[in-house]
């Protein structure tokens, strides 16, 4: 039995990668095969998430990566780069390609792709009680002779035929490859004059299927085309072979070879798909009526994100208390702990207010990370996301926006964190590129205390609005900076508006509770590496030279403040203490209320007596704009760099809001004076 | 013949017909045609009043933006 694949293999050396139309089931399928065994990543170098997990079979492990779903295997975008670069140059031993049974037409496209890179293929076709529902007959063990692939029946959600699926891909016979779509004479000619041309190169039969590289060629694909380009001869031989199609059929070649395949698919499905004469309306077409109204839409939208608002940070508040007291009760434990064991001052100092004190801070936004994620994919999973951004759509195209980032502005308004992370429901680089650099300007939650200390010491009666105004400014200039990145950074292509509308379904507890763990456990690894990092540098700052009072005047936090200082100095805050307290300001921003606490040396409650003492209602409101635009928290910066995967847009934004901040503040302040509010 | 061919913008909910043509940039023409919307598919009207359009092709709802629909031609209406 050599010839069974796995008993060439040993204990997790196995590799079955899912590919998939996206809203396939594919997720359902990775959750059902892999269970809790499961880590997700980012493919190296770009933003796109990577998942894999395990799955055991005969009582061996084999590696299941799920790719990112995709209609096609070109080089649209950065997830169908990624998922054929995986297939073609990682060679898993299988590539599992789950199928939507209710549509079968156009999730076949994806398979004629993935068949035409040579690789070992099993069937998955899933949602059979759905096909079922809406009587759609298909005749599966035809469908797997035609297609002469083994072809397994699934219900993802449910766990049928996932294991007659495993089974299949694990034991699959290494068959000789003789899949082969007729792309017409014409055509066929020119693939193989390109193939002989090709099959020259070594480098280039080595890495490649030629077949499938001459017909990616002929398809004009960006991405492969600059991999021949020193290649003159293949070149000029792409160039002849599509100026010959294209005189000879009068049409382009890329259009003839997608027409083919889905013939080559129609063929298919006529012999083995039954499906009723007349769509019927089902339940979800009727969900939709009311859901995506040219009137109710927007209304209900806006209820839904109250909602979410709400249920992530009505219920996440007492949470981060308890997460508050669990770190003092820690923060007791192990100062009593270092005292007893003697443990020098300064050791003391940087446990309890670096490591515990800094990371604690951090970590009190778990809770509301953890259930914004649950209501996403609540929203996801039940397929209503997708309607949300079709209503917003209109709007938020005027803006320059996407439909789909008004749901990470909203979440921003409670953190921006999972704000920037919920940009990742955005497939195009470019609008989730936008939509992470705005985020930051939605006013979280975080700037709250210290508009309501600053509110309370200088705008009594009119503090909402003072508050209210804020807010404001803060959506105004998101609005603003996307129209100009749009215009300016990202320009590019518009990416056209054709989005799927899946059918409403009922979520799975396991796919919520899978999903908001992956989401919180991502973001507990990046509390406890790059935000350390930075806790600590501050800690140390404010406790050097030895001997200091801690964030005093004298240390090094103090003296960067004072040397800072007058670069704050035409904003109306040129202070050591106010500098200091923005410096802190990056950990948490509620840190700058408890930053003005330590260096006025005084309790909360008269703060508000000494800050009267140091600004001016003028410069208090400059003070609180610098608050709202300048560089995003930590946590903040730290999500900006893992979801655009770059230290140059991160800085980039770091480097932007803190100048707009400036220049704002600025304005406010002097404007202010020029017409005599100083 | 194009006279017998009508952009998707211009039909109203519940009428179909078939794809004829779209036109419009290559890469524009590909993405559309590989998510379904190739040529000779029936195509469905469900909702077109402001906003993007939905339509099902291939037993999937699609939401299509405005602009991109006045590029996709349906004839047999």
């Amino acid at each position: 039995m050599a010839n069974i694949s796995n008993a060439l293999k040993k204990d997790g050396q196995f590799n079955i990668a899912l590919a998939g139309n996206p809203n396939a089931g594919k997720t359902s399928l990775f959750n059902s095969l892999t269970g809790a065994r499961q880590h997700v990543g980012n493919w190296p170098g770009v933003t796109v998430e990577k998942k894999e997990g395990k799955a055991i079979y005969q009582g061996k492990s084999v590696n299941i990566i799920d790719l990112p779903g995709t209609y096609s295997l070109g080089a649209y975008s950065e997830d169908e780069m990624i998922a054929r670069d995986y297939i073609v140059k990682e060679n898993p031993d299988v590539v599992i390609n789950v199928v939507d049974a209710t549509n079968l037409e156009r999730n076949l496209y994806l398979t004629t792709q993935i068949l035409e890179m040579n690789v070992d293929v099993v069937i998955a076709l899933n949602m059979m009680d759905e096909a079922k529902a809406r009587e759609i007959q298909i005749d599966v063990k035809k469908l797997s002779n035609l297609l002469g692939l083994p072809t397994i029946p699934t219900i993802a959600t449910k766990k049928e035929g996932v294991n007659e699926l495993l089974k299949s891909a694990v034991e699959q016979k290494k068959a000789e490859k003789t899949f082969k779509i007729d792309y017409g004479r014409e055509i066929e000619e020119e693939l193989e004059t390109l193939q002989k041309v090709l099959s020259v190169y070594m480098d280039l039969s080595a890495s490649y299927p030629l077949r499938w590289l001459a017909i990616k060629l002929l398809e004009d694909d960006k991405h492969l085309l600059k991999e021949i380009e020193s290649k003159d001869k293949v070149i000029a031989q792409v160039e002849k072979s599509k100026q010959r199609i294209l005189e000879v059929l009068d049409e382009e070649v890329e259009t003839i070879i997608i027409d083919q395949r889905y013939q080559f698919i129609a063929e298919i499905t006529k012999k083995c798909v039954k499906r009723p004469q007349t769509t019927k309306e089902t339940l979800s077409d009727k969900i939709d009526k009311v859901v995506t109204h040219r009137i109710i839409g927007i209304p209900l939208f806006t209820v839904v994100m109250w909602l979410v608002f709400q249920f992530t940070f009505k219920l996440g508040d007492p949470l981060i208390g308890w997460v508050e007291t669990f770190f003092e009760y820690l923060g007791g434990l192990a100062s009593a702990g270092l005292e007893n064991i003697g443990a020098s001052e300064m050791l003391i100092s940087f446990v309890m207010d670096g490591v515990i004190g800094g990371v604690g801070s951090v970590l009190v936004f778990l809770p509301p990370i953890l259930l914004v994620f649950l209501a996403i994919s609540l929203l996801e999973d039940s397929g209503y996301m997708a309607r949300g951004a079709y209503v917003m759509d209109r709007l938020m195209t005027a803006l320059g926006l996407h439909g789909k980032s008004f749901i990470s502005m909203i979440i921003g308004f409670g953190c921006n964190v999972p704000g920037i992370m919920a940009t990742r429901t955005l497939e195009n680089k470019k609008d989730r590129m936008i939509a992470i650099l705005i985020n930051p300007f939605m006013s979280c939650l975080a700037r709250l205390p210290v508009y309501v200390l600053f509110g309370s010491a200088f705008f009594a009666a009119s503090q909402g609005w003072m508050i209210f105004s804020l807010y404001v400014l803060g959506i105004v200039i998101a609005i603003i900076t996307a129209k100009i990145f749009s215009k300016t950074l990202f320009k590019g292509e518009p990416s056209p508006f054709v989005m799927e509308l899946p059918p409403y379904r009922i979520p799975t507890l396991k796919g919520i509770f899978v999903h908001m763990w992956n989401k919180g456990s991502s973001f507990v690894k990046k509390a406890t590496t790059i935000i350390f990092g930075v806790v600590v540098l501050i800690w140390v700052l404010s406790n050097f030279p030895l001997g200091v009072e801690y964030a005093s005047e004298q240390s090094l936090i103090g003296q960067i403040g004072s040397f800072v200082a007058p670069v704050f100095k035409p904003l109306g805050f040129g202070t050591w203490q106010a500098a200091v307290a923005l410096v802190f300001g990056l950990l948490a921003k509620e840190v700058v209320v408890g930053t003005f606490g330590v260096v006025y040396g005084v309790e909360e409650g008269s703060l508000t007596e000494v800050l009267r003492g140091h600004f001016t209602p003028l410069s208090a409101y400059a003070f609180l704009v610098m608050t709202l635009i300048y560089v995003p928290c930590v946590a903040a910066i730290g999500a900006i760099k893992r979801e655009t995967n770059s230290w140059k847009w991160t800085a980039f934004a770091v480097g932007y809001s803190l100048v707009l901040g400036w220049i704002l503040a600025f304005i406010v302040y002097q404007g202010g004076k020029l017409i005599g509010l100083g | 013949m194009m006279a017998s061919a009508l952009p998707l913008g211009l039909m109203v909910s519940g009428q179909n017909g078939k794809i004829k043509e779209i036109v419009g940039g290559k890469g524009f023409r590909e993405r559309l045609m590989e998510m379904g919307f190739n040529k000779g598919s029936t195509i469905k009207v469900i909702r077109n009043d402001s906003g993007p359009l939905i339509v099902i092709v291939k037993e999937s709802r699609m939401a299509v933006g405005r602009g991109m629909a006045q590029k996709i031609f349906v004839e047999g209406v």
